[in-house]
């Protein structure tokens, strides 16, 4: 197996194990969007309206809240460094890590946003926009989270910092997701913020594993 | 010591600055005050009254709180590529600048939005960009309190400046897309300024003052940083002695 | 025949000044020991030969070559086993191992895990060995490894004296087979083809 696959492979395997954290994720992402219905009242008429911004908002908080464990165990362990000391390049073990973070984040949310729908009265129509929308748009969460993961590394309790440093650079792929789930259940062209949404995964891919390999390197200085 | 070369450089950028600096505090006050006394004569806005002269304070705090994110990406990319470090200590000390400029548009928004609007806030498209912006500012400050060695926070924040800079247009357009009810841009709009002149003129000095302001700030508190690391040196290498 | 050198190499960590002027070389078939009391800069000197810490000062050398300028083959040929032993609590001995050989686009045999006797534990849970196991099994990444230079940070703390002996049999192993090897220790390690440093206060 290349060394790319290998670590995709060992942090999914990670994350399924036993506190591993996945599927605390996925509770975490199911009760926060039944809070909601608590929260504002049973009104399905107004939940249907607030529903694609209650389950984007709350799958960028899912994805948020595991992305400390992306770089932070390996760092606190040693495996940091020799993952830095490996032939792979860094800017491709942080690809590898950002495609096992949507693996057991990104992906599981996308294939659980349909069901978690229904509990908020969204028209199954758009259901399919729904989930494209997270599919392209989870991994934008990932790879930008991972900016942020790695500039907080070495910081004691750097997850509240993390999530400040991350939020305001997730505001594009929400909005984009948003509005793409919006125009489906208006049944309008959910095309335009689809693509808009790509580009900026495209742009995502393309910069972020430079920005956060550099940011690995000075913390392991 | 290998590590105290750089006090060197700094040494000569604090010889300039202390020259500059002054010249700079007087132009500050000369613009603003010239700015300022010809916005109150300015007549007042047909349709928006008496409140619109906010505009004065409010447009030329966007304008900076947009430039000082761009003087802390230069001076992030300068710092990182050529390890000079009073770019770096520039982009440190410029963060709170922005922040406060930032605050400044956020504050004199929601002023001139409570009797234009009749609300201290909406989600109109401007007002939501400055708030992110302002959230970017306050992660930049963060990390640099978060991180304890300068060197290390240094460059950390300066790969955060520069990812926030590549980001903001980004966001910008997103948030544009998102929302399309401010007024449209009308002093860089094609075909030339479309306000009045005597509108205009106030506003341009009080931007030119606000840059003076700026600039004249950024010099102080860039001295006063590089003081307070040489004091940083001096105790550690007396720690170590 | 291979020489890893450095010269005049000086280390700043955070504003601190580690060490100054240090120099060495070391050929194939060598080990060197790096001596000296806590804080002295042992580590920081693995780190910087490991490349993750820049030196501030001097230069290290692969033949002659400036690794500067080649660090993607200084990596190739690097094996570094520092203070943390990289062991997944969740992963079996095997897994563990097998992981780190396949980083290298290697596979691991249980045989690896024999010379410092590991092998019997092979399907056990990383979480249930001891410390001195768990860093048996960090160091049996060195049996994978076909690094020429290893860098070895206290490798015998907390190894009983087997497991020393295990160790020292794998590294004489490693510079028989022209391999040469960094290690910062406490101890002497009688090892053939030896020279020390002494690193002292800066």
């Amino acid at each position: 197996m290349t060394a790319f696959g290998a670590i995709i492979l060992r942090d999914v395997k990670l994350g399924l194990r036993q506190g591993g954290g996945t599927y605390w994720t996925l509770l975490f992402f199911v009760l926060t969007v039944t809070l909601f219905p608590l929260g504002v009242g049973p009104d399905l008429a107004l939940l249907s309206r607030i529903g694609p911004g209650i389950l984007w908002v709350v799958a960028l908080l899912a994805s948020m809240l595991s992305l400390d464990r992306m770089f932070q165990a390996d760092y606190e362990d040693g495996s940091l460094e020799l993952l830095a000391l490996a032939p792979l390049p860094l800017e491709l073990t942080v690809l590898a890590k950002c495609l096992a973070h949507w693996l057991t984040t990104g992906l599981p949310v996308t294939v659980l946003a349909p069901a978690l729908g229904l509990l908020l009265a969204l028209d199954p129509a758009a259901y399919p926009t729904l989930m494209l929308a997270l599919l392209i748009g989870t991994p934008v969460l990932s790879l930008i989270g991972s900016i942020g993961a790695a500039l907080t590394v070495g910081v004691r309790r750097g997850g509240v910092l993390l999530s400040l440093l991350v939020m305001p650079l997730y505001i594009p792929a929400l909005i984009f997701g948003v509005l793409a789930v919006d125009a489906a259940v208006d049944g309008l062209s959910a095309r335009p913020h689809l693509l808009l949404l790509a580009a900026d995964l495209l742009v995502a891919a393309a910069l972020t594993p430079w920005a956060a390999a550099a940011a690995l390197r000075l913390n392991l200085e | 010591m290998a590590n105290l070369h750089w006090l060197a450089n700094p040494g000569r950028f604090l010889r300039i600055a202390k020259a500059v600096s002054p010249v700079l505090a007087g132009l500050t006050v000369v613009l603003l005050a010239v700015g300022l006394a010809l916005s109150l004569q300015a007549p007042v806005d047909a349709v928006q009254g008496t409140p619109s002269k906010v505009l004065f304070m409010h447009v030329p705090s966007a304008w900076m709180s947009m430039f000082i994110w761009g003087v802390m990406a230069v001076a992030s990319a300068v710092a990182l590529i050529w390890k000079h470090p009073v770019a770096d200590i520039a982009a440190k000390v410029s963060a709170p600048l922005g922040a406060g400029f930032t605050a400044a548009t956020l504050l004199t928004g929601s002023l001139w939005g409570k009797p234009t609007w009749g609300t201290f806030w909406v989600w109109d498209a401007r007002l939501t960009a400055e708030l992110i912006l302002l959230f970017l500012y306050i992660g930049y400050i963060a990390i640099w309190q978060a991180i304890e060695d300068p060197q290390r926070a240094g460059k950390a924040a300066a790969i955060l400046a520069l990812v926030g800079s590549v980001n903001l247009p980004i966001i910008h357009f997103s948030v544009d897309w998102w929302n399309t009810l401010h007024q449209p841009a009308s002093i860089l709009r094609d075909g030339g300024a479309s306000i009045d002149a005597s509108m205009l003129i106030p506003l341009l000095l009080l931007a030119a003052g606000f840059q003076a302001f700026y600039f004249t700030l950024l010099l102080w508190r860039m001295e006063a940083e590089i003081a307070g690391r040489k004091i940083r040196q001096l105790r550690l290498l007396s720690a170590q002695a | 025949m291979d020489t890893f050198a450095a010269t005049e190499l000086a280390c700043v960590r955070g504003e601190r000044l580690v060490f100054t002027g240090v120099g060495f070389a070391i050929a194939s078939g060598g080990a060197l020991l790096l001596r000296g009391p806590n804080g002295t800069g042992k580590s920081s000197l693995l780190r910087v030969c490991a490349g993750f810490v820049p030196a501030s000062a001097g230069q290290l050398t692969w033949n002659g070559r400036p690794v500067t300028r080649e660090w993607d083959a200084h990596r190739a040929r690097t094996t570094y086993v520092g203070h943390l032993d990289a062991v997944k609590p969740a992963f079996t001995v095997a897994e563990n191992l097998g992981f780190w050989a396949s980083l290298g686009g290697r596979t691991a045999e249980v045989a690896a895990l024999e010379p410092l006797a590991l092998d019997h534990l092979h399907d056990l849970p990383a979480a249930y060995l001891s410390a001195g196991q768990k860093r048996r099994l960090n160091l049996s990444r060195l049996s994978v490894s076909n690094a020429a230079l290893w860098l070895l940070d206290e490798p015998t703390s907390s190894l009983d004296d087997v497991s020393t002996a295990a160790l020292l049999a794998v590294i004489a192993a490693h510079q028989a087979r022209g391999g040469m090897a960094v290690i910062a220790t406490h101890h002497d390690l009688p090892l053939r083809n030896v020279s020390v440093l002494r690193l002292g206060p800066a």
